[in-house]
């Protein structure tokens, strides 16, 4: 594994410590004002550069410019996201940050769900490693965020994974999509973390630009939440897992700061290679260390590596810091201290250890056959100081690399195509209206890529390991316990609509909220916290800035709406191929708190002979919809109206009727409206309904078409049993929450008065098997 | 009664073994993979993960583990021995049981809720069941095709030493749809799908998976 991608060089065998390299030093630098350094390769823009000289009053040497370029890339900077992020802090009060333990700022957020118990959770992209090397790409992906939470001082307990790819059709979508959902599954399943849920969807806007969306959740005593700061003069600085390799270097500044450009050399070399078997064992080491209570402050290595862990945990501290980088366990002894610095090799963290518990730290880290390496000490000087043998090669205040970074306030445009777009509504469009049409629309739809069963997918995925799943795809919501003892647990769904965000990418990030928001508490969860990942395009493209804002917005003002805080998130900028863009895709993931997760809600009826309540009402909302899309190929209008107020009430109304024990399941409207969700409550546990849409029709005004295939939101689909249909009407009375009986369950089939009668066989048929043969299809030549 | 779980490193499926034993109404014992003893224990399980990254080939590592020199003669001696999946493929790398299980016909890992016909209750961890019954347990593998040679198979058939099989589709390949194995005396036990996923209401597919685990605890008194 060792010369994954450093610099080919001779080496001479001397594995004695010491300079190997003629090193920039910082008397060097203080003394050679002049000389020519190569900033812009390494993606500095030359203002950027001139900072960096101003900030030490000198050049920087050759390893303080390796470490700013990483440190104030896109990536690890949030450069053109900050001037914009601020309002996710800005527009939450104090009462929506009352469950909150740990904010934005930190590995991962934290939060009080009750019970002594505390949870955190975050979601970040792996898009561009994912496109160029897909199942490694993908595999660290998950490893990243894993670490991210287990830095937390948390014992991981979930994964969830949103993925987005190209036409499904399309022969490249046949080389990344097994690879990408082998990576996620060869990850995940080897560290023993459950994958509860997660989104695929398919649409040619992400040919060149694969989305791999990561979620990870750990669970942790609220007494036992770590942070990354290193305090306290004298305290030790100990780098342990794996060694560090060549393989990532500059991958955190190359690949996620430049758009791809098909005229560009390969940058395979540049995407990490991970370890499982490494990071399983070092996630039980950490726990065992945290238990032990040896760790005084940990950081993981993820992107930007030591420079990143070093820089970060001494500008969270009091104090500065002191390394010695010649320390470091190398895979490739003929890495310079730059390629060091930067490497992103995996399975890494970063611990500060008081030195009297330095040998209990060792024995518990020799225990696990972890190798642990004192780099350096906490200092009651205010800078990092990096030395290489005896060389000093870096001094720098930590501060302005880890937090001082440039921030843009990049020029924002409505894109000029928008206003034809949204003027191009679905009215108009033929759309079905006899009984025979419109069960062929709904064939469709349930065929379709964006429609069809996912079980390809997710039977990849280890979804019973730890013992605490008690829902997973394809419910709404994963939901795991978490205190064995009560049955307390979390409820999570993370969801987009990227065609929604493209019309409008305001409503599109309030509906991916709502909507996450709603299948969290349709599943039983009280929604209690937000984690995003904002996947956009070039922000040097003001369109795609002005996307990104109105995004951003959108989601803070709906968290302000809806009283609950983000607690951390991730952007991922340049996901673009020349002028093609990704839809806006701004993945939202709602957490919601259950006390005892045996009272979740399933997605499907069980039993024949329950009463079938739509909740919320029905408009005639298909501009962007999934009918749209599969029978016009079409994306034009405007998309639903947000109404966050009712998603409110419908959140309250289905906890209230779970509370009262009277639901035999609840299912959320979404992608395929009405006539999708009955095909999926029906498969679900293979028993039919009688529907009736000639009330719900006359009450909301509209046709059998739109009662079907509409996507307006604040809409859910419960059963209840018979006896409990008055207390049910009472309780939707009392919430004023729109309700009307369509149906009763039993049968095997999917029958809709008066339109169609589809028998669950040929429903499944349809729906089922449409992922393996395209890519049966593609994998045979022509 | 006391029953180890053995945690290799990469052991995944530990802590769900654990539980189950509690479920069953044992006490559950932490054995680790670099300790010699097995501290007395009556029962011991091999639970399911990628024990030593499963590096070389599946169980092959785990195979020459200090724990391992302890639990081979006392597995030989007749102590109860249960390996889940890992720890299936430790126990043939050990040859406590014969063949060997390999990479899943369609190459890829597969999670599913798996029915399974239970061929023999003439074993320590099956006594519980009724010869035939059915059960539902999960199934997750990406190594689980159960291969021997033809004279291994006719023979363990003829002994009656096949413990459980898959109904329905094959799920990874394994010759005669086997999901588990026994040795001669039936103390030790093989299995592929995992049981211990299928103890708690809510949990799992189902609870039939305990049966495994409280067949051993009334095989342990009877003996």
């Amino acid at each position: 594994m060792s010369g994954g991608g450093g610099a080919s060089r001779d080496d001479n065998g001397d594995s004695s410590t010491g300079p190997r390299f003629a090193v920039d030093t910082v008397p060097v630098a203080a003394g050679s004002a002049d000389v020519e350094q190569p900033y812009a390769a390494l993606g500095l823009k030359p203002e950027e550069y001139e900072r960096i000289r101003e900030i030490l009053g000198r050049r920087p040497t050759s390893a303080e410019l390796a470490m700013y370029s990483v440190m104030w890339s896109e990536h690890c900077s949030y450069k053109s996201s900050k001037v914009h992020l601020r309002q996710f802090g800005d527009k939450t009060t104090e009462q929506m940050r009352a469950s909150l333990l740990v904010g934005i700022g930190e590995n991962a957020g934290v939060v009080d769900i009750g019970g002594g118990w505390a949870v955190t959770y975050k979601v970040e992209s792996h898009n561009h490693p994912s496109y160029v090397e897909p199942y490694q790409g993908a595999a660290t992906g998950v490893g990243g965020i894993v670490r991210d939470i287990m830095s937390m001082g948390a014992r991981p307990i979930a994964v969830m994974d949103a993925l987005r790819f190209g036409a499904l059709d399309h022969p490249d979508t046949a080389r990344v999509l097994p690879a990408v959902v082998a990576g996620v599954g060869g990850y995940g399943n080897c560290l023993g973390l459950p994958n509860i849920g997660g989104e695929v969807e398919f649409d040619p806007c992400y040919q060149g630009n694969p989305l791999v969306n990561a979620l990870c959740v750990g669970s942790m005593r609220i007494e036992d939440i770590h942070l990354a700061s290193a305090e306290g003069a004298g305290n030790l600085v100990v780098l342990f897992g794996a060694k560090t390799g060549g393989d990532g270097i500059g991958g955190v500044s190359v690949l996620a700061s430049e758009s791809f450009d098909s005229s560009g050399s390969t940058k395979r070399p540049a995407v990490q290679v991970g370890d499982p078997f490494a990071e399983k064992v070092l996630i039980e080491c950490c726990l065992e260390l945290y238990a032990a209570r040896v760790v005084a402050g940990i950081q993981d290595l993820g992107g930007a590596g030591l420079s990143c862990a070093t820089s970060e945990l001494a500008s969270n501290g009091d104090g500065g810091m002191s390394v010695h980088l010649d320390r470091v366990p190398l895979r490739d002894a003929s890495l310079s201290p730059e390629e060091i610095l930067m490497s992103e090799s995996q399975e890494r963290m970063m611990a500060v250890v008081e030195p009297e518990r330095l040998d209990d730290f060792m024995s518990i880290t020799a225990r696990w056959d972890v190798e642990a390496t004192v780099l350096g000490q906490v200092t009651d000087g205010d800078t990092l100081q990096v030395y290489w043998g005896s060389e000093l090669i870096v001094d720098v205040p930590p501060r302005s690399v880890a937090h001082d970074g440039p921030v843009y306030e990049r020029p924002m445009a409505r894109p000029a195509y928008l206003d034809a777009q949204v003027a191009d509504s679905t009215v108009g469009l033929p759309a079905p209206e006899e009984g025979p049409e419109l069960a062929q629309a709904l064939l469709d739809v349930l065929a379709s890529p964006n429609g069809c069963d996912v079980t390809w997918v997710t039977q990849q995925y280890d979804r019973y390991v730890r013992g605490n799943t008690a829902q997973a795809m394809p419910d709404d919501a994963g939901v795991v316990r978490v205190d064995e003892v009560t049955g307390r647990g979390v409820v999570i769904s993370a969801d987009v609509n990227p065609r929604f965000a493209q019309l409008d990418p305001y409503a599109g990030a309030q509906h991916a909220l709502a909507e996450s928001y709603r299948n969290v508490a349709v599943s039983g969860g009280v929604p209690t916290a937000v984690s995003d990942c904002l996947n956009f395009g070039s922000p040097e493209d003001p369109a795609v800035m002005w996307q990104f804002e109105r995004a951003v917005s959108g989601l803070a003002d709906g968290c302000t709406a809806l009283g609950i805080p983000v607690t951390g998130g991730n952007v991922s900028f340049y996901n673009q191929t020349g002028d093609l863009a990704v839809h806006p895709t701004p993945l939202v993931a709602v957490l919601g708190v259950i006390e005892d997760v045996a009272a979740r809600n399933r997605a499907g009826w069980q039993q024949p002979g329950l009463a079938v309540f739509l909740l919320g009402a029905t408009g005639d909302d298909l501009d962007g919809s999934l009918w749209a899309q599969v029978a016009h190929q079409h994306l034009g209008g405007l998309p639903p109206p947000v109404d966050l107020e009712a998603e409110r009430r419908l959140g309250r109304t289905v906890l209230a009727a779970g509370a009262n024990g009277m639901l035999h399941s609840a299912h959320d409207l979404s992608e395929g409206g009405l006539a999708m969700a009955l095909a999926e409550a029906v498969l679900r546990h293979g028993i039919g309904i009688e529907a009736d849409l000639e009330g719900l029709c006359l009450r909301d005004g509209i046709e059998a078409f739109s009662a079907l295939f509409s996507e307006s939101g604040a809409r859910a689909l419960i059963a209840v049993a018979e006896d409990d249909v008055p207390d049910l009407v009472d309780l939707c009375a009392a919430q004023q929450q729109p309700a009307i009986r369509i149906g009763t369950t039993g049968s095997d089939s999917l029958r809709v008065e008066d339109l169609y009668d589809l028998p669950l066989s040929r429903l499944r048929a349809a729906h089922t098997g449409v992922i393996q043969r395209a890519l049966a299809l593609a994998a045979s030549p022509a | 009664m006391r029953v180890g779980v053995v945690t290799f490193p990469g052991s995944l499926d530990d802590h769900d073994a654990r539980r189950a034993v509690h479920l069953a109404g044992a006490e559950p014992v932490r054995l680790w993979h670099a300790d010699a003893g097995l501290q007395g224990v009556e029962a011991v399980i091999l639970p399911g993960g990628f024990s030593y990254g499963d590096y070389l080939r599946a169980g092959a590592i785990a195979r020459f583990s200090p724990v391992m020199d302890a639990v081979i003669p006392a597995a030989q001696d007749g102590l109860p021995v249960l390996g889940i999946c890992n720890g299936f493929q430790v126990l043939c790398e050990s040859h406590l049981l014969p063949g060997a299980l390999v990479r899943n016909d369609h190459q890829q890992f597969r999670c599913q809720d798996q029915t399974l016909r239970v061929e023999s209750t003439h074993t320590a961890w099956t006594s519980g069941f009724q010869a035939g019954q059915q059960v539902v347990v999960t199934l997750k593998n990406g190594e689980g095709a159960y291969m021997a040679d033809d004279r291994t198979l006719d023979e363990l058939e003829e002994q009656g030493r096949v413990v459980a099989r898959y109904v329905g589709d094959n799920p990874n390949g394994s010759r005669r749809a086997i999901a588990g194995v026994t040795n001669a005396r039936g103390n030790v036990v093989g299995l592929m799908p995992h049981p211990e996923h299928a103890v708690e209401s809510g949990y799992g597919p189902s609870v039939d998976g305990l049966t495994f685990f409280t067949s051993v605890l009334n095989s342990v008194v009877r003996a």
